[in-house]
C-alpha cells in the first residue's frame, strides 16, 4: 500500500511528465475545433507539437543573452507552481509562485528594449493586475468552502466546493480567459497568427526560446484546468470523471469566446476582470463569511 | 528531425506592388483554400518565421526593411517569391525607383508566376518551400554530423 | 540595565552636539561614523544582553527618574516656544495654537491633575527589542549614508546653504528620541518623544529652506501635533478617569474595562504619525527633504513608531469600533496608496505611496488585533524597515550619479552601473516578490482576515496586492534592458557600504526568517496572547525557503548553462526599419530617429488629481464616523 508521501511524489512525477503532452494535445484540440467553428478543415492534433519540435531545431539568434536565461527561470517557476499543486500543497503558494513565474516572463520581453515585445509586456501586466484579484480570491473560497488551504485536504471533502463557490468559479472561469490567452484578452500576445503589436510578450523569442514559452504556457494550462477540476472533486473517486467533464467544458468554452469575440483595450479588460471579481467573487466572500459565522 | 517540414511558418512581406497578389496570399488562409491544414501558421514575426513570402518587386524604400527582415529569419529559412513582379520587378521593372525582383537584394529559392499569382498556385509555392525546408535542415544536419565524426 | 538604558537615550542627544560643533568636513565625517557606531553597538548590547537573560519582560526605572520628570516638563515647555517661534516666523500662528492647547493640557493635567498611579517608566519586553534592533541598525546606517551623500548633495545642489551639521545633529536627536518613545510605559514620557520626532521632522522637511519645503514641512507639523493633541487627551482622560499614566494600563483598561477613549486617541495619534489616509501628506511632502531623511523617516524611525504604538494597543483593538476604525482605515490607504503609486514616475514618489500602503497593511494587521496579524504585522515592520531603507538610499545614490530620480531614466541601469542595479533589484524583489518577507506578511494578513472573517479586507488586501505588483514590476522591468554605455558611478564608498549591508542584511532575514519567526516572534506573540502558534506552517516555510534559493539559484544555473551558447546577435524587430542599432529608426520623413521607450502610468485612472482628494475625504469620513462612534459609545455608557 502506498503511503501519502508516495502518492504525492506520483502525482508531481505524473504532472511534470504528462502536463506538456497533455497540454499539447489540448492546444491542438484546441486549433482544430476553432478552425472547424470557422469552417476550416484545421490542422493535425498533433501540430503544436511538431511546431515545438521545430523551433528547437532552429538556429540560435538572440536580441539579448538575458532572454534566454529568462524563460528557463519563467519555465521552473511555472513547473514548480504546478508541482506544488499537484503534489496537494498550500493553494496560495501555488499562485505565489505563478505570479513570480510571470515575472520572469516580463522581464525576458522587456530585456530586449523591443517597441512590440515592450508594448506587449505593459499589455501582460495590465492583465496581471486584471486578473489577480480574482486568482487570489479563489483561494480564498477554497479555504473558506474547504476550511483549508491545503490542496490535498481539500480532495478529501464529501461535497464539492462547486456548491458552496459557484461565483468563485465564476469569476475563474472569467478570468481564466485572460490567462489562457484568449480572445478579447489576448492583448500581450495571441495564438492567432496576426496583431498590432506583432507578437507581443514574445515578439523577440526565437527558436529554442519560444519553444520553452510555449512548453511552459502548456505545464500552465494544465494547472489551471487542474484549479477548475479541485472545484468538483471530493474524496469519491467517481467524482474525477464529473471534475474531467467539467474541465473540458470550460475548455470548450473558453474556445467558443475565443471564436466570437473581439480583441478589447485594456481599459475594458480591467473593468470587466475587476467588475466580476467583485460582483462574484466579492458576493460569493460575503455570503459564505456569514454562513460561516 | 524528420518532421520539421511539417511546420512550416510564413512571414508575408507585400513589396512595391498593385496589392493583387498580396489579396492572393490572404485568400489561401481562408476556408476554402485553409493553408493551416498543413500546419502553416502565417506569422507577422520575422523571429518566428521560416518561409519568408514576398509579394511584389523591391524599391529603394524597401530594399533595406527586405535585408534586415531577412537576417532576422532564424535559419534554415526559405523565400519564395510570389507573382511577377517578385519574381522579375513584373510591369513596374522599368519605373525609375524599382530595382527589380526579390532576387536583387536577397537570395530566392522558389519563384511562383503569375499576375496575380492563383491561389492554387502559391500554395504549390509553399508546398515546394517546404519540401526545400526539410531539405535544408537535413544537409545541415548532415554537415554538423560530419564534422563531429 | 537601566544604566544601560538611561545611556542608550540620552547618549544620542549629547552626541547631537558633536556634528553641531565639529567645522571640518570630515573629521565631522568621522565623528558621525564614530558616534554612530556607538550607539549601534549599545543598542544591539542592550538588545543582546536582554536577549541573554532569557527574554522576560522587564519593567524599572531609570535613575534619577525624578529629574528626569522635571527634566521632560521643560522640554516640553522649550518645544512648544520652539513651535510658536518657527510659526510666527513663518507667518503660519494658527499652527502654534496646536502646540500650546496640548502642552497646556500635559502640563496641567500632570501638576494639577489628580495622583496617578504609574508603577514604573520603562519597559523592555519582545516588542521593544525588535524596535531597538531596527532603530540602532537600520537608523545608524541611514546615518552613515548621510555622511556621503550630504557631500554629494550639496556639490550637486549649490543653491542650498550648507547645514549639513545640522541635518547631522538632528539624525543624533531622531535616534534618542526614538529609543526614549520605544522604551518609555509613562504616556508623558512617550508624548515627550512623540513630540521630538514631530519637531525634528519638521525641522528635516524644511532643511533647504525653499517655499515647497517650508509649507511641507509645517503640513508634516500640524498633521503629526494634531496626532500629539489625541496622546494628550488620551493622557487627560486616563488620569481622570483612569488614574494612571501607563500605557499598559490603559491597554488593560480598555481590554478588560472596555474604555475605549484613551486607547481611541492614541490610536488616532499613531494613523497620523504612520501617516494613514487622510493623512497622507505629510509624508508624501517629506519627499522634498534630502534623501537620508527621506529614509530616516520613512523606514527606521517616524512611522515606525505609529506602527509600533498600534502593536502595542493591538490588543485592545481586537473586536471593537477602535479596531475596526484603524484596520478600516489601514485597509483602505493599503489599496488607495498602492493605486496611486502605479501614476507615479519619480522614484521617490513610487517609494513614498509604497510606505503608506505597506503601512496600511501594518496598520490593518494591527486594527485586527488577532494573533496572526499581529505575526504578520511585526514581520512587515522588520522587512519594510530593511528594504525600505535599502531603495531610498539607492534611489538616492542614483540620483546623485545620473541627476535624475526618474523611473524613465533608469532604463538599462543594469548595464550602466551594474551595483547599484543589483541594489534596486534585491530591494524591489524583497517589497513584492513572492518568496521574500513582504509576501510571506500579505500572505498571513490575508489568512487572519478570511478567518476574521472580514470580507471588506479579503478584498482590500487581494486587489492591493494586484496593484502593488504592477508598478513593482515595471520599474523593476526597466532596469534590466539595454544600454549602449557605461556610465560612471560617483556613489561614495561609505553609501555602498550601508547599502550592500542593508542588502546582505535583507537576504539574510528572508532565508533565516523561520528561526526569526520560532526565536522572536513566537515569544512576542506569548507575551502578548499568553499562547503562540506558528501561522504558516512548517512545510509552507520549508517550500517558500527552498522557493527563496531557487530565485537566487535557478536564474544563475540557467545563465551558466547558457553562457557557452553560440549564438548570433540580431537587432530587435522594428518592421525592418531600424537604422543599424537597437534604440533606432527610419521615420516618416527618412531620417533616424531615436526610439523612445515608456512605461503606463495610467494617469487617467490612477492619477492623483484623480483619487487623492476622494481618498483623503473617505479617510477623514471613516475616522470622524468610528471617533464619533468611540465617544459617544462611551458616554452613553
Amino acid at each position: 500500500m502506498l503511503n501519502e508521501f508516495g502518492i504525492r511524489v506520483i502525482c508531481m512525477a505524473l504532472y511534470i511528465v504528462a502536463a506538456p503532452l497533455l497540454g499539447g494535445l489540448l492546444d491542438g484540440l484546441d486549433r482544430k475545433i476553432s478552425a472547424r467553428m470557422q469552417g476550416r478543415k484545421g490542422p493535425s492534433i498533433l501540430q503544436p507539437f511538431y511546431d515545438v519540435a521545430k523551433l528547437t531545431q532552429k538556429q540560435l539568434l538572440s536580441v539579448n543573452r538575458f532572454q534566454l536565461l529568462m524563460v528557463m527561470s519563467y519555465l521552473f517557476f511555472v513547473i514548480m507552481s504546478g508541482v506544488l499543486f499537484f503534489g496537494g500543497f498550500d493553494m496560495l503558494l501555488c499562485f505565489f509562485s505563478l505570479s513570480t513565474a510571470e515575472m520572469f516572463l516580463i522581464l525576458a520581453s522587456t530585456s530586449t528594449h523591443s517597441p512590440f515585445s515592450t508594448i506587449g509586456t505593459h499589455r501582460e501586466m495590465a492583465q496581471m493586475m486584471a486578473y489577480e484579484p480574482m486568482i487570489l480570491l479563489t483561494a480564498v473560497g477554497f479555504y473558506l468552502a474547504a476550511g483549508t488551504f491545503q490542496v490535498s485536504d481539500i480532495i478529501e471533502g464529501t461535497t464539492p466546493i462547486i456548491l458552496y463557490a459557484p461565483g468563485f468559479f465564476a469569476g475563474f472561469v472569467f478570468v481564466l480567459s485572460i490567462k489562457l490567452r484568449k480572445s478579447p484578452f489576448d492583448l500581450s500576445t495571441t495564438h492567432h497568427a496576426h496583431q498590432e503589436v506583432v507578437k507581443g510578450v514574445t515578439t523577440e523569442m526565437v527558436g529554442v526560446e519560444y519553444a520553452l514559452t510555449t512548453v511552459t504556457e502548456w505545464y500552465e494550462n494544465i494547472f489551471l484546468f487542474g484549479v477548475i477540476g479541485l472545484f468538483f472533486v471530493t474524496a469519491n473517486p467517481l467524482s474525477f470523471i464529473g471534475a474531467i467533464a467539467a474541465v473540458l467544458v470550460v475548455f470548450f468554452l473558453e474556445i467558443l469566446i475565443d471564436n466570437t469575440s473581439a480583441r478589447v483595450k485594456w481599459q475594458m479588460m480591467l473593468k470587466m476582470a475587476w467588475g466580476v471579481t467583485i460582483v462574484t467573487g466579492g458576493l460569493n466572500l460575503f455570503i459564505l463569511e456569514l454562513i460561516k459565522r | 528531425m524528420k518532421n520539421i517540414h511539417k511546420s512550416p511558418w510564413l512571414l508575408h512581406y507585400d513589396g512595391s506592388s498593385c496589392n493583387g497578389c498580396d489579396i492572393e496570399v490572404l485568400a489561401c488562409t481562408t476556408p476554402v483554400y485553409d493553408v493551416e491544414r498543413f500546419g502553416v501558421v502565417n506569422t507577422g514575426n520575422p523571429m518566428h518565421a521560416d518561409i519568408f513570402l514576398i509579394t511584389g518587386g523591391i524599391n529603394s524604400q524597401n530594399e533595406d526593411v527586405v535585408k534586415q527582415i531577412y537576417e532576422q529569419m532564424p535559419g534554415p529559412k526559405v523565400v519564395v517569391a510570389v507573382g511577377t513582379c517578385a519574381c522579375t520587378g513584373g510591369i513596374f521593372k522599368e519605373c525609375y525607383n524599382i530595382k527589380g525582383g526579390v532576387d536583387t537584394v536577397i537570395p530566392v529559392d522558389i519563384y511562383v508566376p503569375g499576375c496575380a499569382a492563383r491561389p492554387e498556385s502559391i500554395i504549390d509555392g509553399v508546398v515546394k518551400a517546404v519540401a526545400l525546408f526539410q531539405e535544408k535542415h537535413d544537409k545541415k544536419k548532415r554537415k554538423e554530423r560530419a564534422a563531429k565524426s | 540595565m537601566d544604566k544601560l538604558v538611561t545611556v542608550l537615550i540620552c547618549l544620542p542627544f549629547l552626541m547631537a552636539l558633536l556634528p553641531a560643533v565639529i567645522k571640518h568636513d570630515r573629521i565631522r565625517g568621522y565623528a558621525v561614523y564614530l558616534c554612530g557606531f556607538v550607539i549601534a553597538a549599545l543598542a544591539v548590547f542592550t538588545a543582546g544582553l536582554w536577549y541573554a537573560r532569557g527574554g522576560e519582560v522587564l519593567t524599572f526605572d531609570l535613575p534619577f527618574t525624578e529629574i528626569f520628570d522635571k527634566a521632560i516638563l521643560a522640554g516640553d515647555v522649550f518645544l512648544m516656544f520652539l513651535i510658536i517661534y518657527l510659526s510666527v516666523k513663518h507667518r503660519k500662528t494658527v499652527i502654534s495654537l496646536l502646540s500650546v492647547i496640548q502642552t497646556c493640557l500635559v502640563i496641567w493635567t500632570e501638576l494639577f491633575g489628580p495622583e496617578a498611579v504609574n508603577a514604573h517608566h520603562i519597559r523592555i519586553d519582545w516588542l521593544t527589542f525588535i524596535m531597538i534592533l531596527i532603530i540602532g541598525i537600520i537608523g545608524v546606517a541611514i546615518g552613515i549614508y548621510a555622511v556621503g551623500y550630504m557631500r554629494g548633495y550639496h556639490i550637486h545642489h549649490k543653491e542650498f546653504a550648507d547645514r549639513s551639521n545640522f541635518f547631522l545633529s538632528m539624525i543624533f536627536v531622531f535616534y534618542g528620541a526614538m529609543f526614549g518613545l520605544v522604551f518609555s510605559m509613562n504616556l508623558i514620557w512617550l508624548y515627550f518623544f512623540w513630540e521630538i520626532t514631530s519637531v525634528c521632522s519638521f525641522l528635516l522637511i524644511g532643511y533647504t529652506r525653499t517655499e515647497e519645503a517650508v509649507n511641507n514641512s509645517f503640513g508634516a507639523l500640524w498633521m503629526n501635533l494634531l496626532g500629539g493633541l489625541g496622546i494628550a487627551v488620551a493622557i487627560t482622560y486616563a488620569v481622570y478617569a483612569e488614574h494612571t499614566v501607563n500605557l499598559y494600563d490603559v491597554i488593560d483598561f480598555g481590554k478588560e474595562a472596555g474604555l475605549l477613549i484613551p486607547v481611541g486617541m492614541l490610536a488616532f495619534a499613531a494613523l497620523t504619525k504612520s501617516a494613514q489616509f487622510p493623512f497622507s501628506g505629510w509624508l508624501l511632502g517629506a519627499m522634498a527633504a534630502p534623501t537620508p531623511s527621506s529614509a530616516l523617516l520613512h523606514s527606521a524611525t517616524m512611522v515606525k513608531a505609529g506602527v509600533y504604538l498600534l502593536i502595542r494597543l493591538a490588543i485592545a483593538m481586537n473586536g471593537n469600533y477602535v479596531g475596526q476604525m484603524v484596520y478600516l482605515c489601514g485597509g483602505f490607504t493599503f489599496l488607495v496608496a498602492s493605486c496611486l503609486a502605479i501614476s507615479q514616475s519619480d522614484g521617490k514618489k513610487v517609494l513614498a505611496y509604497s510606505t503608506i500602503s505597506n503601512l496600511g497593511l501594518i496598520v490593518a494587521c494591527a486594527g485586527a488585533g488577532y494573533q496572526e496579524t499581529i505575526w504578520a504585522a511585526v514581520f512587515l515592520v522588520i522587512f519594510h524597515a530593511v528594504s525600505k531603507s535599502m531603495l531610498f538610499q539607492c534611489v538616492g545614490a542614483i540620483e546623485n550619479t545620473t541627476g535624475s530620480r526618474d523611473i524613465e531614466d533608469m532604463e538599462g541601469l543594469a548595464v550602466r552601473y551594474p551595483k547599484l542595479a543589483f541594489i534596486l533589484m534585491v530591494g524591489i524583489a524583497g517589497m513584492f516578490l513572492a518568496p521574500f518577507g513582504m509576501l510571506i506578511s500579505k500572505w498571513a494578513a490575508l489568512k487572519a482576515f478570511v478567518d476574521a472573517p472580514s470580507a471588506l479586507m479579503v478584498l482590500f488586501i487581494v486587489f492591493g496586492s494586484a496593484t502593488t505588483m504592477f508598478y513593482w514590476t515595471k520599474w523593476f522591468a526597466k532596469i534590466l534592458g539595454i544600454h549602449e554605455s557605461r556610465g560612471k558611478d560617483v556613489t561614495q564608498r561609505n553609501e555602498y557600504v550601508s547599502m550592500y549591508f542593508h542588502a546582505i542584511f535583507l537576504i539574510l532575514l528572508c532565508v533565516g526568517f523561520p528561526f526569526l519567526s520560532k526565536y522572536v516572534i513566537e515569544p512576542l506573540m506569548n507575551d502578548m496572547y499568553g499562547s503562540a502558534s506558528p501561522v504558516i506552517s512548517e512545510g509552507n516555510i520549508a517550500i517558500m525557503v527552498i522557493m527563496i534559493c531557487a530565485i537566487f539559484v535557478v536564474p544563475s544555473v540557467n545563465y551558466l548553462l547558457t553562457r557557452n551558447r553560440k549564438d548570433k546577435t540580431v537587432m530587435v524587430y522594428m518592421g525592418g526599419a531600424n537604422t543599424g542599432d537597437n534604440k533606432r529608426f527610419v521615420d516618416s520623413q527618412g531620417d533616424s530617429k531615436e526610439l523612445q521607450i515608456s512605461n503606463w502610468y495610467m494617469t487617467n485612472w490612477f492619477g492623483e488629481d484623480k483619487l487623492f482628494r476622494p481618498a483623503v475625504a473617505i479617510g477623514a469620513l471613516i475616522l470622524l464616523i468610528f471617533l464619533c462612534v468611540i465617544v459617544g459609545g462611551a458616554v452613553h455608557a
